[in-house]
């Protein structure tokens, strides 16, 4: 896009005369003379030229497309300026444009053929790509087409297969494409090779052959003297635009696996390298730059393939160079490169010793760009040996830091304190340091995970309590500090108690006299810690529940804090000491996953970009620390494919007898994990569960099911007719999640159980059972489970499936296992449904409607009026109808707001064919199915299950 | 800072430019006022690359600009490219432009914007490199005005019609732009990427 600024003193005075010009030009265009080429031209000009000062143009392109069709260089250069300039790509006047771009593209004459290329190229619409997709292959590996053509003709391929890869077929072109890497004139081998590159990275394999042309054109450029590539060599580099377009393009593929083209390639990158250390031929800022750029591409290469130590060592070298090169732009590519390097094993290390000068660029860069890039090498080459390093670095860095990056840098410091500790005291220490400095940028998941870990170790805990309760004493701390302060006081405070300076009142008073500044939340949390010192600290119990029942506390106007200092008076009172320990009961530990800070500074930094890194970190670190390793419950669920999210979203509601309210404000601690399985009993002092009366306070009951009602799951069993995997079943105990697949008449189904709670299920047993009827038509075939699941783990179970003849009914799948104390009995029913056994067939309107015909009998149709239930929309009625299992028949139906669809149920004794038709009444908000089949029980049973979907 | 006419080439992978081509007008003055905001703040001795906003598609996209006395060269890439590659080509750019025009002042690039986009289409289109060699880009460039003057006679076309606009008395031909207040337009030419 180019853009040209201009602002005369008086904008009044500009406005009017080019509102007069305006009305001329108008004025010329409609005039009854017809105008000449030359005069068209001219006024077409003029309107750019007035659109380029800012002002709108709405008229003219017609004439401009007229100027395409003339003859004249000069005309069909102004007009296709204009329409690169002003056309977008929805309007109608394309068909016009293509039209004279297809003649011009025919006439073989190359500037006219440049002309329309470098239109398409700019225009790049949809509309374009699909008239000249098929074309452009074919001019850009004709052996007559000029070379200037060519290149035209690569980019512009590039940029239709950017915009609609779709349209873009691949063929027989693709090899001779290829071979344009052989082409003599260097600016075609620059074209094709941008264009290659980006076809490779969707479809390696057809481009394979690419790798040892590139290697070996790469090889004749660096190795030439720089005075064989004349006009391509610029400044005394030969033709360093090509060799990184080259080094991109290597960078699509893993290391030659040719030793020959292989060892070429070494022999390239160790060149390029060498002449990094020659002197410069030239003092100009041009000839460095150039240089540089094959140099740092080469070095990205080098990295990408992360095999050769040997130059993965020399390339970190060379960085290191760069680092206190007066260049900024050279120290600033030289931080970004490194940050990749630190992640190979080969080079960390090398990496590793450039610290001081990293931390130097931290404290002295100008550009804030630079300084970023500083942090992320510092993060990147942190381990175990320099973390504590790094880390102080970082925070004495946060404290001037730029208020752009400073969340992120917050982020970096919880993880790597975090990963890298041994001591956690030190890690304690360093996220209340972080607290303290930038208590704004401390995002919940960073406080939410250090009372993880404080609760989950308990050789940190005393430590914990001492140091907030020393924090606390600063006369203004963040509110953040608060939070952390409360819930660990809550907790732990006991373990300092002993100390006459931080007594039981000394706590509470402490915390209480920062109640007053704190947000609702915040106040909610407060409460709850209160509440747990009235079980740690008997003595003081007197003195809460006077704070519990002031005026500002039960009748406070926010319902959360009105409703908590209600209800923590009154368990404060009714219960028994037994029954207020067991409810208070110190947090059991959390389930160790992912660190939700980590998951936070991916989506932070946009996918990729953090992941690969930590995955290296990860697994080099995994001996030292187990804290941020997934559990064995959460790789299992990780390793089967993708709909096993939906299987591991588990509830994280606490789990009581009555079903809690949805958590609301106060839920502190609820999103802690994405997937928690936090359960059981003790009132979290974060948590929100709302005591009705103080006896529901005497947790663990879960009342037995009926062991005989199959579960009231249909709505749930509806929506698997449609769909394959999800959630079958779910109750505070245990999650059913189904993943299934099915080809003609035999299936496979993946039933998944999900323990929810902290506790073992015992003697789990789940059976499937068919009705008599029902296990003539239908084969299946279990293996059992294993009886024990403990708690937060998964267990799988498959079901092999036959279908014999159609059916009517479903398996019941029954579930009976010992939960605690109690004897625990379900069924629901199992989604193997008639119409799983669909293959969809593709007809033709005239065909649908013969067979249509040949299905007339009465006992074959079976048609069902109903109410809409969901809203109607076209696609989500299409999605079910495919989802179903048949075919979606596009322009069947003569009104094309009905759905047509046809298929085969294929059972193991036969096949039926059926079709099917909605006709949705939008009005009236009611559908009419038909369904034919050749069997009427058939016709009958689909019927039924397609009128549940809409 | 004061700057009296500036080209911003802003080269944007195909996606996000569809997208700004579609939001049309007021998102492409938004990035244009955002790049000035940007560029002209930043001092000549720190480095040329910056990260650009969600404005620009995100963390993947730097600005990558170049200062020549009052003009600001500036191009929007993706990671594909190579920075250092950019400035060689913003410098081959106006090496050639200087070439063309036989030392080139910015009253070059207002009056014979047409000429600047040509000899642009040479180097970039649709937001692609084309051709990086200096002689090859000047001797396309020479030959369209070759054509343009065996067509001659009518013409010397662009260059009447630019006179002929010339003559649309502008009140003063502008010298000093102030950015507050001026109404800046972004044609929608080679998207560059």
């Amino acid at each position: 896009m180019c853009v040209l600024l201009i602002s005369g003193k008086s904008k009044e005075a500009e406005i009017k005369r080019i509102n007069k010009e305006l009305a001329n030009i108008r004025s010329k265009f409609k005039g009854d003379k017809a105008l000449d080429g030359y005069s068209k031209k001219k006024y077409v000009c003029k309107l750019l030229f007035i659109f380029l000062l800012g002002h709108d143009i709405d008229f003219g392109h017609m004439e401009a497309v007229n100027l395409l069709s003339s003859n004249r260089y000069t005309e069909k250069q102004i007009g296709y300026l204009f329409i690169s300039v002003l056309v977008n790509s929805n309007s109608e006047l394309i068909r016009l444009i293509n039209n004279a771009i297809k003649n011009d593209l025919a006439s073989r004459n190359p500037t006219f053929m440049g002309l329309a290329l470098h239109c398409i190229a700019n225009v790049g619409s949809r509309e374009m790509a699909e008239a000249f997709a098929g074309e452009i292959p074919k001019i850009l590996v004709a052996g007559d087409t000029m070379d200037s053509v060519k290149q035209s003709a690569a980019l512009c391929l590039l940029r239709l297969y950017r915009t609609s890869p779709d349209l873009v077929p691949m063929g027989d072109w693709t090899s001779r494409v290829v071979h344009l890497l052989n082409d003599q004139h260097l600016g075609v081998v620059t074209a094709a090779t941008s264009l290659i590159t980006t076809l490779a990275q969707k479809n390696p394999e057809e481009f394979k052959t690419s790798v040892s042309l590139a290697v070996s054109r790469l090889s004749r450029i660096v190795t030439s003297a720089s005075t064989d590539l004349q006009d391509y060599t610029y400044y005394f580099v030969p033709a360093p635009w090509l060799s990184v377009k080259l080094l991109r393009l290597l960078q699509c593929y893993p290391p030659p696996e040719d030793p020959a083209v292989r060892g070429r390639l070494t022999e390239c990158l160790e060149t390029i390298l060498n002449k990094a250390q020659e002197p410069p031929k030239s003092k100009k800022v041009q000839h460095s730059n150039a240089k540089n750029a094959v140099l740092f591409e080469a070095i990205s290469l080098i990295i990408h393939h992360d095999s050769e130590p040997n130059l993965l060592v020399r390339a970190c070298n060379q960085l290191g160079q760069f680092l206190q090169h007066r260049e900024t732009n050279l120290r600033y590519l030289a931080l970004e490169s490194m940050c990749t390097l630190a992640s190979s094993e080969f080079s960390h290390e090398a990496v590793k010793t450039h610290i001081e000068t990293v931390i130097n660029a931290l404290k002295t860069e100008r550009d804030v760009s630079v300084r970023q890039r500083a942090v992320d090498l510092l993060y990147a080459m942190c381990d175990r040996s320099n973390a504590q390093q790094i880390v102080a670095e970082m925070l004495n860095y946060l404290e001037t830091a730029d208020y752009s990056i400073r969340e992120e840098i917050v982020l970096k410091v919880a993880i790597l304190a975090e990963k890298y500790a041994v001591d956690y005291t030190w890690y304690v220490d360093t996220i209340l340091n972080l607290i303290r400095i930038a208590g704004d940028y401390v995002s919940e998941e960073v406080w939410y995970r250090v009372i993880q870990i404080v609760i989950n170790r308990d050789d940190v805990q005393g430590y914990a309590a001492k140091t907030v309760f020393e924090a606390l004493q600063a006369p203004a701390c963040h509110e953040n500090l608060v939070k952390v302060g409360g819930y660990i006081l809550g907790e732990f405070g006991n373990l300092i108690a002993g100390d006459p300076r931080s007594s039981p009142l000394i706590q509470f008073n402490l915390l209480h006299s920062k109640f007053h500044l704190c947000s609702v939340p915040t106040r909610a949390l407060l409460l709850s810690t209160y509440i747990k010192f009235v079980n740690l600290f008997p003595e003081i119990k007197t003195t809460i529940q006077d704070v519990l029942r002031s005026d500002s506390q039960l009748k406070n106007a926010d319902v959360e804090l009105q409703q908590r200092a209600v209800e923590y008076l009154r368990l404060s009172t009714i219960a028994s000491t037994d029954i207020l320990a067991t409810v208070l009961e110190e947090m059991p530990p959390f389930p160790e996953r992912e660190s939700s800070i980590l998951a936070k500074l991916k989506k932070k930094k946009g996918p990729g970009t953090v992941t690969d890194l930590e995955e290296i970190k990860k697994e080099r670190s995994s001996d030292m620390n187990g804290s941020a390793e997934p559990t064995s419950v959460n790789a299992s669920a990780v390793s089967t494919p993708s709909p096993s999210a939906d299987l591991l979203g588990l509830g994280a509601a606490p789990l009581t007898n009555s079903a809690p309210p949805p958590s609301s404000s106060g839920s502190l601690l609820v999103d802690v994990f994405s997937d928690s399985a936090s359960a059981v009993a003790p009132l979290a002092p974060g948590s929100d569960d709302n005591f009705a009366s103080p006896d529901l306070a005497s947790s663990e009951v879960v009342s037995e099911e009926p062991a005989d009602t199959v579960h009231d799951a249909d709505e749930l069993f509806h929506k698997f007719v449609c769909k394959n995997n999800g959630v079958l079943f779910e109750n505070q105990l245990l999650q059913i999640g189904l993943k299934s697949e099915f080809r003609q008449n035999l299936g496979r189904m993946f039933i998944f159980y999900g323990n929810k709670t902290s506790t073992q299920f015992l003697n789990f047993t789940p059976t499937v059972i068919c009705s008599d009827d029902l296990q003539s038509s239908l084969n299946l075939q279990t293996k059992p489970v294993d009886p024990t699941v403990d708690g937060g783990a998964q267990v799988q179970q498959v079901v092999n499936i036959e279908c014999v003849s159609d059916f009517m009914e479903a398996p019941i799948l029954n579930i009976q296992f010992r939960y605690g104390g109690t004897f625990q009995n379900l069924s629901v029913k199992l989604p193997i449904t008639l119409n799983k056994f669909f293959q969809p067939t593709e007809m033709s309107s005239q065909d649908f409607f013969q067979r249509w015909k040949q299905l007339s009998n009465p006992k074959q149709e079976v048609q069902n009026i109903f109410k809409a239930k969901h809203p109607m929309d076209a696609e989500i009625t299409k999605a079910k109808i495919i989802g179903f299992g048949s075919a979606l028949l596009e322009e069947v139906d003569p009104n094309p707001a009905n759905f047509v669809g046809a298929g085969i149920i294929h059972t193991k004794t036969t096949q039926i064919g059926c079709l099917l038709r909605l006709e949705p009444n939008l009005q009236a908000q009611m559908y009419r199915l038909t369904l034919r089949t050749s069997k009427e029980a058939v016709s009958q049973r689909l019927c039924e299950l397609l009128s549940e979907q809409f | 800072h004061r700057a009296s006419g500036t080209w911003v080439l802003r080269a944007v992978h195909p996606r996000v430019l569809a997208l700004a081509s579609l939001q049309a007008e007021e998102v492409q003055q938004q990035i244009i006022r955002e790049t000035f905001h940007l560029v002209l703040k930043r001092d000549d001795h720190i480095c040329n690359f910056l990260e650009c906003g969600s404005l620009f598609g995100g963390s993947d996209y730097k600005l990558i600009y170049r200062h020549y006395a009052t003009l600001y060269f500036v191009f929007c890439v993706d990671s594909s490219e190579s920075e250092l590659g950019i400035l060689d080509l913003i410098q081959v750019f106006v090496e050639t432009l200087d070439k063309c025009f036989e030392n080139v002042c910015e009253l070059d690039l207002i009056f014979h914007m047409d000429k600047v986009h040509h000899i642009l289409q040479e180097v970039v289109i649709g937001g692609m490199v084309l051709e990086t060699n200096m002689n090859e880009i000047v001797a396309q460039v020479e030959a369209q005005s070759k054509l343009e003057k065996a067509e001659g006679g009518l013409s010397a076309a662009p260059s009447r019609a630019v006179s002929a606009v010339k003559n649309i008395n502008l009140p003063e031909i502008p010298r000093n732009i102030n950015i507050g207040d001026i109404n800046i337009k972004v044609p929608n030419l080679s998207q560059f990427m």
